[in-house]
């Protein structure tokens, strides 16, 4: 990708792009470990999301701002340094203010480190872009793999619990579905939402 | 080589008379190179024919109940089946009788006092996800009705294991719970009467308690031909003797080889569901390793896993193996070279 001019018009852009076309789990197919474990209610869901999307957005920025000091052979390396700094701070303060919800999510915020996400936005765009635009990326993708892992824990929660952000929806008629919460149920609702997503994609594309 | 040399020169003969013979015109197609009478839909009548008795027997333990669910499963199968190819712009096949047999098989796999809306969602996933995603009838990796039910297990794992006594069985209070003998063989070490299990006196699934149901409907099949005989014999035997070892060592722990085979679901899965067409290897070498592997991953699930029933992920198991067991068990072609294979 050429370095970006900065009008408007490419800023939005790239803020969008992550929000539908390249959504990271449904159409990169990336970041599927945490999309599948540890989406069985909304709430990790959203955690794991918005603690992905202020490592991503940490280190667009640091790996965008010395993206021209670091040596091609050695950018892996220091990018994991980079990340790495960040998780560590994520995971510290989830643990200090919000325990319950750091225990829930258990090795997986540790595990944002290898997210492919983040390593993969660091490669394709950050270390080409400017800072203004990368933050716009990191914006964009980190916001639609929230959704992402907002919609999946919704339905899983939905089905498996009969609840939606532990506030009960649907009546005591209904038998939860125990597979949803199950990891198998995870494989389920994400097989059906790539089909949904690719769907409605090849509809529009059809259209346009 | 002398006969593989006329089966050439008879094949391409008609080729020669161009026009001659419109009747004769050379075949193409994939081997076996023979056609039949049979078809999907007759052999899928033979097969549900065949369930007969196991389905009455189901009626006459457990009641209109059986019936019901039967039904239930029968036509959400064949709902959702419709829907799929309506949906998808494919012929619509409802009527070849593949869908009514997963909707039997999988209600002969439920619990009789199943609730009916779980035996839909069953029905919808049997089909809808276990064969329909995949392709259709004979895409299939795993058997649909055995689909249906391990998501069922997985989803309502409470209620799939809620059983009910036979109505045959005399009892002060009407539908009381009770253990299957497999559970009491597990948990209490408690070993059913052999003529119970062979009659189907016993609580369980719809219809896997009485063997001489199945036996009669697995015979009969195997009289017209539709199943191979090495499948359900490898995957009993191995049953057997597999679990013989054990109750040589211990017969207070363990129980005997014949409990093994009467008891839960293996005549059932041995006789309808090991023998699934689409679901089994298509070669004889293939066969034995399918059901006999199948049949010691069982009796290891009911001695030693957390279930006390194992016939049901034993064969789910090696359904996803069939492809590679296809794959490395191919006979060496007539006349090629015995290195040459692979």
């Amino acid at each position: 990708m050429a370095e970006n001019n900065g009008n408007t018009y490419s800023l939005w852009h790239e803020f969008k792009k992550g929000l539908w076309q390249d959504i990271p789990p449904f159409r990169l197919v990336l970041g599927t470990c945490p999309t599948l474990a540890v989406t069985n209610s909304v709430k990790n869901g959203i955690a794991m999301g918005l603690a992905t999307l202020f490592v991503l957005l940490g280190s667009n920025i640091i790996i965008s701002a010395v993206r021209k000091y670091v040596a091609p052979q050695v950018r892996i390396a220091a990018y994991v340094v980079i990340i790495a700094l960040l998780v560590t701070v994520a995971d510290m303060f989830l643990a200090a203010k919000f325990p319950p919800i750091s225990k829930a999510l258990g090795p997986y915020v540790p595990l944002i480190v290898v997210n492919c996400i983040i390593l993969g936005r660091a490669e394709a765009f950050a270390q080409k872009n400017p800072i203004i635009p990368s933050i716009m990326d990191a914006l964009g993708i980190g916001l639609g793999f929230t959704m992402s892992l907002a919609t999946m824990g919704s339905i899983r929660e939905l089905l498996g619990f009969g609840s939606i952000l532990q506030f009960k929806v649907l009546g005591s008629w209904f038998e939860p579905w125990i597979v949803m919460i199950l990891p198998a149920g995870a494989f389920l609702v994400f097989g059906s939402l790539i089909a949904l997503v690719n769907y409605i994609s090849s509809r529009k594309a059809e259209g346009a | 080589m002398d006969k593989t040399l006329e089966k050439t020169e008879i094949k391409t003969a008609p080729e020669g008379g161009e026009g001659a013979a419109g009747a004769e015109r050379l075949i193409v197609s994939s081997s076996p190179h023979f056609l039949d009478a049979e078809s999907i839909p007759k052999i899928m009548h033979t097969v549900v024919m065949a369930l007969v008795p196991a389905m009455a027997a189901s009626v006459y333990f457990f009641g209109w109940r059986a019936l019901l669910l039967i039904l239930v499963c029968v036509g959400a199968c064949m709902l959702t089946e419709w829907a799929f190819q309506k949906y998808r712009k494919k012929p619509i096949k409802v009527y070849d009788g593949s869908a009514i047999i997963t909707g039997i098989l999988l209600a002969l796999t439920l619990p009789p006092g199943f609730p009916i809306f779980g035996a839909i969602l069953g029905s919808v996933f049997a089909i809808g996800i276990g064969k329909q995603l995949f392709g259709g009838i004979g895409f299939n990796i795993f058997n649909p009705a055995l689909l249906g039910r391990a998501f069922l297990m997985a989803t309502y794992p409470v209620l799939m294991t809620t059983w009910l006594e036979p109505r045959t069985v005399a009892k002060a209070v009407d539908a009381v719970s009770a253990a299957t003998p497999l559970a009491m063989m597990k948990f209490e070490a408690k070993f059913a009467p052999l003529a119970d299990l062979f009659f189907g006196n016993v609580s369980g699934s719809l219809g896997e308690t009485s063997v001489v149901a199945i036996l009669i409907g697995g015979l009969y099949l195997r009289y017209k031909g539709y199943i191979n005989w090495k499948l359900p014999l490898g995957y009993l035997g191995s049953m057997a003797a597999f679990s013989a070892i054990f109750w040589f060592v211990n017969p207070a722990k363990y129980p005997s080889p014949a409990f093994h085979i009467f008891a839960g679901g293996a005549m059932l899965g041995a006789w309808f569901m090991v023998t699934d067409m689409v679901t089994s290897p298509t070669t004889a070498l293939g066969q034995w390793i399918f059901a006999i592997v199948g049949g010691i991953i069982a009796v290891i699930i009911r001695l030693f896993g957390g279930l006390p029933e194992g016939v049901m992920y034993s064969i789910l198991f090696m359904n996803a193996f069939v492809p590679l067991i296809n794959k490395h068990t191919r006979p060496r072609v007539f006349g090629g070279s015995l290195k040459a294979q692979g």
